[in-house]
């Protein structure tokens, strides 16, 4: 109570002496905000010390230093190398690149799944449009874990065991432990190969910036994509082909119980993918077409009578406007497919979800394990949607 | 401004009152108090924790709680069950949701230190094992290296199987998998070449697997995991009851009590089972009980080799033999101190 005491004997000195604070709407508001935040740091201080106290009183142990001991355990999949001998903090940070890896690849086949359905929702075709929404009300409308439930039985149930795979090519294994790939043998070139990319989308993006510039000054327009493709796609074949083209593969094979070498897409992750990506991508479907019909009919119609083409119309005047009304509501949809991506657990992929859950039933140390999945997902929330924000400020309207 | 003086006033007394609260009573007052045990339970493991048809609570665990109950109220349907993860379990008894876990848990030092818990005598020793279906030829554990494992994730069991290939120098591929409907799919549609559990668990998978006959339980056991009923640090009036209620029913098969035969056994001239029966008093006192509690649970629930027989013998779909778990003087581990 001290600092309304203190408020009100300045007030009593100023000039604004004749209004009483309390009469004073600003300072009242200021007031009640002070108070309200002191309520919650109290609440929160409570919270904190009391959970201390009383795991300290039945000798829990509490804090993160468990991170440095040794997992233990095994992970089915990892980015970086991993064994059970590496820390718990190692096996969780395998769990956020699986998550990750799930959420990046997810989010993009969404957005382009998305935008085709969506575009094919609003065809003048019968057959095109029925199908879409078909699509659309089916996948919408049952429940992604039941989905995920679903492909991952096809994973098990359909496919052969590894001794009766199907070949395709000689080189690439379909089988129940997943879909085996063959990669290059490593070779000094693919360090070129890095870096003509690099190059190629470099200069892809000068290239557009003075494209932009010379249609701005002349009118005249220069085809920037094909450009920039094959800029990007030919400097490093380019590197490939100068590198005396090496062609040696590591080609899966079955040794014991599985394949050995090449890469390996698991019936987890691929499972997940495939649920994840069309249920979402169902909802982005419906904003697309939503994003495209609140553009007016006048707008096609004027921009086809400036002699535009059909596919300039869509890409220079419906899209730049449809996308304002499309980015916000994406973005939701964006952040549920990471969220969601947290029922991993049920078909076994180990995402951050699954490596934290074995960390606290190992640890018994719940409550830091709950906190650290709430700040992992949280910073990924946080990110997903700081860049959309930034992309919609982009997108938004510029007035010149 | 009143309104904010109340709420200071609230916000006080939480501060004080809270710290208060959290100490509480004994743990035997309380239950005695609510009229009835809260036990944690699997809820879905056959033959250790599940209610059958009828929706009656059965298994070995649950039998564990309910002569619990029978030793402190002489009813042994005082109990209340409660259904917990192997994620919910040790917070659910640290939290005092519950007075005692018979959760099929194992008894290992950093839970017992690290987690603030008490694992009374073991009521059923079991090990690790693992299922593989015949088709693929395997006799031996050591033939598993580069393996697909399915594990049931949150036990002791995913640590079980990494050691157990690192230290015979071969690899594995685990996929853990949440629910036992979901592993035990995916082990049965080819998945995973071989499914690892407690060897208890992996009798119950086999017994509902499509043909039982396709798959068998290698000989290795690669852990020991002594199953225990727990309790919380601090209240060891509580931990003491627990511990001889599981105590009591081994002893009862020693010294040859049980449901049947125990109103004549009162008569018995054998001073041992007088003490342990009641009828000369001291235990009873001795562990803040009434004298008949020992009766009380043989009479109601029946002793250890009765309620195994009866949850996962050779009878029950489990088909489990005594083996670690047959008494003492038989070649087990089930000894009971002296009851005196």
């Amino acid at each position: 109570m001290r600092h309304l005491v203190k408020e009100s004997a300045t007030d009593g000195m100023g000039e604004a002496a004749r209004v009483p604070f309390w009469h004073d709407p600003a300072k009242r508001g200021m007031i009640y905000q002070i108070v309200a935040l002191a309520v919650v740091l109290l609440a929160g201080y409570w919270v904190f010390s009391n959970t201390q106290t009383n795991l300290r009183k039945q000798s829990i142990a509490t804090g993160f230093s468990f991170i440095e001991r040794e997992a233990g355990f095994e992970i089915g999949e990892h980015l970086i190398d991993y064994s059970a001998a590496n820390t718990y903090a190692r096996a969780l940070w395998v769990g956020v690149l699986n998550t990750l890896k799930v959420a990046l690849i997810g989010n993009l086949l969404t957005i382009v799944l998305g935008i085709l359905v969506g575009v094919a929702r609003l065809s003048s075709n019968w057959l095109v449009s029925r199908l879409a929404a078909g699509y659309i009300e089916v996948l919408q409308n049952i429940p992604v874990l039941l989905q995920l439930f679903f492909w991952y039985a096809i994973f098990h149930e359909v496919l052969p065991y590894p001794r009766e795979s199907l070949a395709i090519a000689g080189s690439i294994f379909l089988n129940n432990r997943g879909l085996y790939l063959p990669v290059p043998v490593p070779h000094p070139i693919h360090a070129f190969m890095g870096i003509a990319l690099l190059v190629g989308l470099a200069a892809g993006f000068a290239m557009r910036r003075w494209a932009v510039r010379r249609q701005e000054l002349t009118g005249q327009s220069f085809p920037v994509w094909s450009a920039s493709a094959a800029l990007v796609l030919g400097l490093p074949l380019l590197a490939w082909v100068a590198g005396g083209a090496p062609t040696d593969l590591e080609i899966p094979r079955l040794q014991g119980f599985n394949f050995q070498g090449g890469v390996n897409v698991s019936p987890e992750f691929g499972a997940l993918l495939l649920g994840l990506v069309l249920y979402t991508s169902a909802f982005v479907a419906e904003i697309v077409r939503a994003g495209i019909q609140a553009i007016s009919r006048g707008q096609t119609e004027a921009a086809m009578s400036l002699g535009l083409k059909p596919k300039l119309v869509l890409t220079l005047i419906i899209l730049p406007q449809a996308l304002r009304v499309i980015i916000p509501p994406l973005t939701s949809q964006l952040l549920n497919l990471t969220k969601n991506s947290s029922l991993a657990i049920a078909i076994g992929y180990p995402d951050f979800v699954a490596v934290a859950n074995t960390t606290i039933n190992q640890t018994g140390q719940a409550i830091e394990g709950v906190a650290l999945i709430m700040v992992v997902y949280l910073v990924f929330s946080l990110l997903t949607s700081g860049f959309m924000n930034w992309y919609n400020k982009k997108m938004a309207l510029v007035e010149r | 401004m009143k309104l904010l003086k109340r709420l200071a006033l609230v916000v006080v007394v939480c501060l004080l009152v809270a710290p208060a609260l959290a100490r509480g009573g004994e743990t035997l007052d309380a239950v005695k108090a609510r009229g009835h045990l809260l036990v944690g339970v699997n809820g879905a493991l056959f033959g250790f924790g599940m209610p059958d048809e009828k929706g009656v609570w059965r298994g070995l665990d649950v039998d564990t709680a309910r002569a619990v109950a029978a030793a402190v109220f002489a009813d042994p349907e005082k109990v209340k069950f409660v259904t917990l993860t192997t994620q919910t379990r040790f917070t659910a008894l640290q939290s005092k949701e519950i007075d005692l876990l018979c959760r099929n848990a194992t008894r290992t030092l950093t839970r017992e230190t690290d987690l603030g818990l008490n694992f009374v005598s073991a009521n059923y020793y079991d090990g690790q094992g693992f299922l593989i279906p015949k088709k693929l030829g395997v006799k031996s554990a050591k033939e598993l290296n580069g393996a697909s494992v399915c594990v049931l994730p949150g036990t002791t069991t995913e640590q079980n199987a990494a050691d157990f290939f690192r230290s015979t120098k071969m690899t594995m591929k685990p996929v853990v998998i949440e629910q036992n409907t979901e592993l035990n799919q995916a082990f049965f549609g080819g998945r995973c070449d071989v499914l690892t559990s407690d060897a208890s668990q992996l009798a119950g998978i086999r017994a509902v697997a499509p043909q039982p006959d396709d798959y068998v339980i290698l000989p290795e056991i690669i852990s020991k995991e002594p199953l225990c009923p727990v309790v919380r640090h601090g209240d060891d009036q509580w931990r003491d009851i627990v511990d001889f209620c599981v105590l009591a029913m081994v002893a009862a098969e020693d010294l040859g009590v049980n449901s049947k035969n125990v109103d004549e056994m009162l008569k018995s001239a054998d001073p041992n089972i007088q003490r342990f029966l009641g009828v000369t008093p001291g235990n009873g006192k001795a562990l803040g009980l009434d004298e008949k509690w020992a009766y009380n649970i043989v009479k109601m629930v029946g002793n250890y080799g009765e309620v195994f027989e009866r949850n996962v013998g050779e009878k029950t779909k489990l088909g489990i033999k005594r083996g670690l778990n047959a008494q003492w003087k038989d070649g087990g581990l089930m000894y009971a101190p002296p009851f005196k």
